[in-house]
């Protein structure tokens, strides 16, 4: 997926876009309204992440320009704002939605996700590794035909592993993403969906290695 | 509002007091003025008889051999004829004696040739009109001269008088009455000026503080004038407040975000357990306090917005679709099922964005406590009571505490690390509150939570 970050505030949009490229999606970073049109006249991006207060006036101008020039790509607002204030003009703006600051990484992800699920209609990325073809907006995992529905975090945790095949990840950061930081949640957690995961991908190419003391890695034949 | 105005007098009251008080003496003036004409018309018409029948007397008299002649005109009392059968009076005076007549009648000091005076007086217990005339008459030896008075009673005149004055009456009657009414109608136009801009004012939503444009006499101008400027004055105010509030919302959140998201990527690289779980309070720490400033900061909205409650007809099962749908997300990251059961369209009178802010905090806390695998459901009852409740299936309240939670920061005893301000029950209660309604908290015989908003 490509993403446009439209922040004003570089830390914040350096700290969102590593978290973003650690998804394994891409993403430009435009820190005025201006700069950020000049991006999208010239790409063509899947979400626009705006941020609503910008040096060159109101998210909302964009919001409004954006749609005058006829461009669905969807957008998810970034407010600091009061949620009871703003809510209702944002949506009528044209957002598809809206997280209020500071937000929790995965509740963004979660929210894109919802919205690429309204929007993409048939037309998603899939991502195929050996036999399996995964398609993460949509929560389906396809292995040899069979249809399978997955829940929120063996999806999250399959999109983490599929997107970086054959790099291990410790069970300590995949509990930091999957879970949110008020669970209080013990590494063996993570094992639970991984078994799940084991049973969906059973006789398929694709397999989840265990790596004893190290974590976890997504292999296949 | 409208008690701590001192009242003072009614224009109304007023107005009509003295406009038909005019009319009264208006009606009175003219009364009067139309009697004493009518009199004057009357007496004159009396007086000219009186006079032609002192005349026709003093006709036939002449002077033979120096005595005084006179043959009495048939027609000299005929004229005086009258429908009441007025009584006639006359005396005749030659050189001061009583030739023939009434004894007693006042004979006025006449001058010779004087063509007639006229005067009222008693006669015989009746109003009489005299009316006098002199002549000399000359004759072979000394000139004569004779005094004639006639004398009228005066019933068939004020018979006439009378029926005019109650002619005159009625017609000064209906002459007030109309006053009156058009009095009463000038009023109320007047004042209805008035108590148009009124109903304008207080039809307004308590968040229309737009100019009043609509025309006004040129002497309520400056009222309306002073009017507009307060409400622009006042709508300034108000916007200050709220930019206040979203102002110190965006200056506290937008610090933490790039705190939080640079603890949580720096998380990611860091493999040292302390300074993981130091990264991991920290987290929690801003999640806590941006949280309950966002809280606050809502809850100071919700406090503003409910005392100037703005009532429009809210379509709760569109607003709650609505909600439901933005929450879906964060309960699929928890996996938690999240349902909004409604059985009819349903519409309540109400601000939109307080009660959408209310049922918000319902569902976000049922969404914090709610475990894995379980289904959160909002339902919508029309009837008996409008109502909204939001069922969980986690572990309910607390028992003994259930009577308190909605208290303002009370947390209960059992919400183990969630993270929480404590204001999300207060701020559901006080939108409840200000659309007349309340909140219910209870527990489900078949086990978890249910919190209702009961309109």
């Amino acid at each position: 997926m490509k993403y446009l970050l439209v922040e004003d505030n570089l830390e914040l949009a350096n700290a969102i876009c590593s978290r973003i490229v650690l998804d394994g999606h891409t993403v430009d970073h435009a820190a005025r309204i201006e700069d950020a049109l000049g991006f999208t006249s010239a790409e063509e991006y899947d979400l626009i992440l705006l941020d609503i207060m910008l040096p060159d006036g109101d998210g909302s101008s964009f919001l409004k320009q954006h749609r005058a020039n006829k461009n669905d790509t969807p957008i998810i607002v970034l407010t600091a704002r009061s949620e009871v204030s703003d809510r209702i003009s944002l949506l009528d703006l044209g957002a598809d939605d809206y997280v209020t600051k500071p937000f929790d990484h995965a509740e963004l992800q979660a929210r894109c996700r919802a919205v690429f699920r309204r929007k993409a209609g048939k037309s998603r990325a899939t991502i195929e590794v050996g036999d399996v073809d995964f398609d993460p907006v949509g929560g389906h995992l396809t292995v040899k035909g069979n249809v399978i529905n997955l829940r929120n975090r063996e999806l999250r945790l399959l999109e983490i592993l599929m997107n970086a095949k054959g790099q291990v990840f410790p069970k300590q950061k995949l509990v930091d993403r999957l879970f949110s930081y008020d669970d209080d949640v013990s590494e063996n957690a993570v094992e639970v969906y991984v078994g799940r995961l084991r049973r969906h991908l059973d006789g398929s190419s694709v397999q989840i290695t265990t790596l004893r003391g190290l974590g976890y890695r997504l292999d296949h034949d | 509002m409208t008690e701590d105005v001192v009242v003072l007098g009614s224009l109304r009251n007023r107005l009509v007091v003295i406009l038909t008080g005019g009319a009264a003496l208006l009606a009175i003036i003219l009364f009067l003025f139309v009697r004493g004409y009518a009199t004057l018309i009357a007496q004159q018409g009396q007086d000219s008889i009186l006079s032609a029948s002192v005349s026709s007397i003093l006709d036939a008299a002449v002077l033979r051999d120096g005595n005084v002649e006179l043959d009495f005109p048939y027609a000299s009392f005929s004229m005086l004829n009258t429908s009441a059968d007025d009584r006639v009076f006359y005396a005749i005076y030659a050189d001061d004696v009583l030739l023939s007549g009434y004894e007693g009648l006042a004979v006025p000091q006449l001058q010779a040739g004087n063509e007639g005076t006229f005067a009222s007086a008693t006669y015989d217990g009746a109003q009489i009109r005299m009316a006098s005339a002199t002549r000399t008459l000359i004759g072979a030896d000394m000139p004569r001269q004779i005094s004639v008075t006639v004398a009228q009673t005066q019933d068939a005149l004020s018979d006439t008088l009378n029926r005019i004055s109650s002619n005159v009456a009625l017609f000064g009657i209906g002459f007030f009455a109309l006053a009156t009414a058009l009095s009463f109608w000038a009023t109320s136009t007047t004042i209805g000026q008035l108590r148009r801009l009124t109903t304008a004012v207080t039809r307004r939503g308590p968040q229309d503080l737009s100019p009043f444009s609509k025309p006004v006499p040129s002497e309520m101008a400056p009222l309306v004038g002073s009017l507009n400027t307060l409400m622009l004055r006042l709508d300034h105010s108000l916007k200050q407040s709220e930019d206040f509030i979203a102002e110190a919302a965006h200056r506290v959140r937008t610090p933490l975000a790039t705190v939080r998201s640079y603890a949580e990527a720096t998380l990611q690289r860091v493999k040292n357990l302390e300074n993981r779980n130091a990264l991991r309070a920290m987290v929690r720490a801003i999640d806590e306090s941006s949280r309950a400033a966002g809280q606050l900061l809502d809850h100071a909205m919700v406090t503003f917005r409910a005392e100037n409650l703005n009532r429009e007809d809210v379509d709760l099962v569109e607003l709650l679709g609505d909600l439901v749908q933005r929450m879906t997300p964060i309960a699929e990251m928890r996996e938690v099922t999240l349902k909004l059961d409604v059985r009819e369209p349903t519409q309540m009178p109400g601000d939109p964005i307080l009660l959408q802010n209310a049922f918000r905090n319902l569902i976000d806390n049922a969404l914090k406590y709610a475990p894995s695998d379980t289904v959160i459901t909002v339902h919508v009852h029309a009837a008996p009571t409008l109502s909204v409740s939001v069922k969980d299936q986690g572990a309910g309240f607390p028992a003994d505490e259930i009577h308190k939670l909605a208290g303002r920061f009370v947390r209960g005893s059992d919400t183990r690390d969630q993270i929480g301000s404590g204001l999300g029950l207060t701020i559901a209660q006080d939108v409840a509150q200000a659309h007349g309604g309340k909140l219910i908290l209870s527990n489900r015989p078949e086990g978890g939570a249910c919190v209702t908003l009961q309109f």
